[in-house]
């Protein structure tokens, strides 16, 4: 069997990978970087809406190549139609950007390529080599042959069908209540409004919601999420998506020109992230945000630290889980407490009723926050609704 | 278990969804490890496209 040496094996090229690869590069480490895919970033799996808040913090460049729309703000419509318009001032970080997210995977493994990573494409990794208590690799089909990768750190960036950790002993699953189905499709000669990123509530997308994001004045994504603790049926998820379009007749006289389908976790952070000679970042950590669904701002954000830390235990010859830790501490700084709490009001979000979110949304709409998040949310709530913001005392 | 190639969109969700992690994903191939399926049947739940059948 072929046998290649590195320091840092980085598994999966998207968003999270490549940045771990590009700060473990840029820390001197010998990186090598591999994807099972012929091509970083296709076929698209994203809904491509993005927040812009953290790109300096990760020392992402924008570029024009994957900006498609800036928009102003977002829309949230409630089942009979009531709406809570939110400028991007306001709504901080939710929305920014809608983007060419092939394009931004392969922007951001040049970055990791400019740095000195290597790296492979139509690589699967299908293993991984445990040795006295320490990952040291993994063997990885390359072009119909057998490929075998010393390694002293390995990253599992293998995104939510994510193995690494499961193959190294770390528990990720997750429940039915936390994992969302969705299926988006790209619509192109429908009315929309490219100033706006459009979410609709309630019992369109039981746990979820439907979302329109625009690429340009009449082409969007229409894609939706759904819990999967309420979905029963083969393709529902699906049926779901089509019914609701199906009664909008601004989106159903357009054109698919695209198909997305997947699954985001929306659940609490992994409770381990770290073992000797391994760390995981991004959608295999289960970083994604359990309110929005998004993972690529929180992956990102995550995977600076991972590549540091990386770069920093080659330097010192320390792969072992104690001095990951840094990591594991790094990461939870960053964005444990949301998650959590944002988790807590998925949670409740998931049992209000349309008439509810009605009730919510015509309240949300007549106040004014200083900055959407749920914290803020919940706070202007809590006086019509104590029974709703009851459980999230501790954090008001 | 299997899945229906003809309607697959290899995106993952099965796999990432399995609690007994037994789906595979190659880079256009989805199998099925019948030894630690418990048939759950979960996997055909979070299908998008209902791709997934006994
Ligand atoms: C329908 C849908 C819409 C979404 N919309 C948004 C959105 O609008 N905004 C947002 O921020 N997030 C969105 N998300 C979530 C977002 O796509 C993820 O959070 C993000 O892609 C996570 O990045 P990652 O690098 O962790 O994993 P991924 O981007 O999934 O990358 C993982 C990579 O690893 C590769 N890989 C997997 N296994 C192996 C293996 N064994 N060997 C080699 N390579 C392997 C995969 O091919 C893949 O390229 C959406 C998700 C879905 C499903
Ligand atoms: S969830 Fe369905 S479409 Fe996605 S890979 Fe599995 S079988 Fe294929
Ligand atoms: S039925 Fe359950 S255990 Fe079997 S493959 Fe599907 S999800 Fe996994």
């Amino acid at each position: 069997m072929k046998e290649i040496n590195c320091d840092v094996l980085v598994v999966g090229a998207g968003p999270a990978g490549s940045v771990t690869a590009w700060y473990a590069a840029k820390a001197g480490a010998n990186v090598l970087l591999v994807e099972k895919r012929q091509e970083i970033g296709s076929p698209v799996r994203c809904g491509e809406g993005l927040s812009k808040y953290w790109l300096k913090d990760v020392g992402i460049p924008e570029d024009r190549r994957w900006i498609a729309n800036e928009v102003d703000g977002a829309r949230i419509f409630s089942p009979s139609g009531k709406v809570w318009e939110i400028n991007e001032k306001d709504a901080g970080n939710e929305v920014g950007y809608v983007i060419e997210r092939d394009q931004f995977d392969k922007a951001l493994a040049e970055l990791a390529a400019r740095a000195g990573a290597e790296i492979m494409l139509k690589t699967w990794v299908k293993g991984i080599i445990k040795r006295d208590g320490y990952i040291r690799g993994a063997v990885a089909r390359h072009m119909g042959d057998d490929l075998k990768i010393n390694a002293k750190i390995v990253v599992g960036a293998d995104g939510y069908e994510s193995q690494v950790g499961r193959w190294a002993g770390i528990d990720t699953s997750l429940k039915p209540n936390d994992i969302d189905s969705c299926i988006q499709y790209r619509m192109t000669g429908i009315d929309c409004d490219r100033r706006y990123c459009d979410f609709y509530l309630g019992s369109c997308a039981p746990g979820g919601y439907i979302w329109v994001f625009p690429k340009n004045e009449d082409t969007a994504n229409v894609g939706i999420g759904v819990q999967l603790s309420k979905l029963k049926n083969p393709g529902e998820v699906k049926h779901y998506l089509d019914r609701w379009i199906d009664k909008q007749p601004g989106i159903r006289k357009g054109k698919k020109i695209d198909m997305v389908a997947g699954a985001v976790s929306i659940s609490q952070p992994l409770e381990k992230t770290v073992d000797n000679g391994l760390m995981l970042v991004g959608d295999a950590a289960r970083m994604i945000d359990p309110i929005t669904g998004g993972g690529v701002s929180n992956g990102c954000k995550a995977a600076k630290v991972c590549g540091e830390v990386a770069g920093e235990a080659i330097a010192a010859g320390d792969y072992s889980a104690e001095f990951l830790q840094k990591y594991e501490k790094g990461w939870r700084a960053l964005l444990e407490e949301k998650q959590y709490r944002n988790w807590l009001a998925k949670e409740k979000l998931v049992t209000l009723s349309d008439k509810v979110f009605d009730d919510l949304l015509e309240l949300l709409s007549g106040t004014k926050l200083e900055r959407l998040n749920v914290l803020n949310m919940l706070n202007a709530v809590r006086e019509k609704y104590p029974e709703i913001v009851k459980e999230f005392e501790d954090f008001l | 278990m299997r899945s229906d190639k003809e309607k697959c969109m290899y995106c993952g969700a099965c796999v990432g969804s399995c609690p007994k992690n037994a789906i595979y994903l190659e880079e256009t191939r989805v199998v099925f490890d019948e030894e630690r399926c418990v048939k759950c049947r979960i996997c055909v739940r979070v299908c998008p496209v209902g791709a997934i059948s006994e």
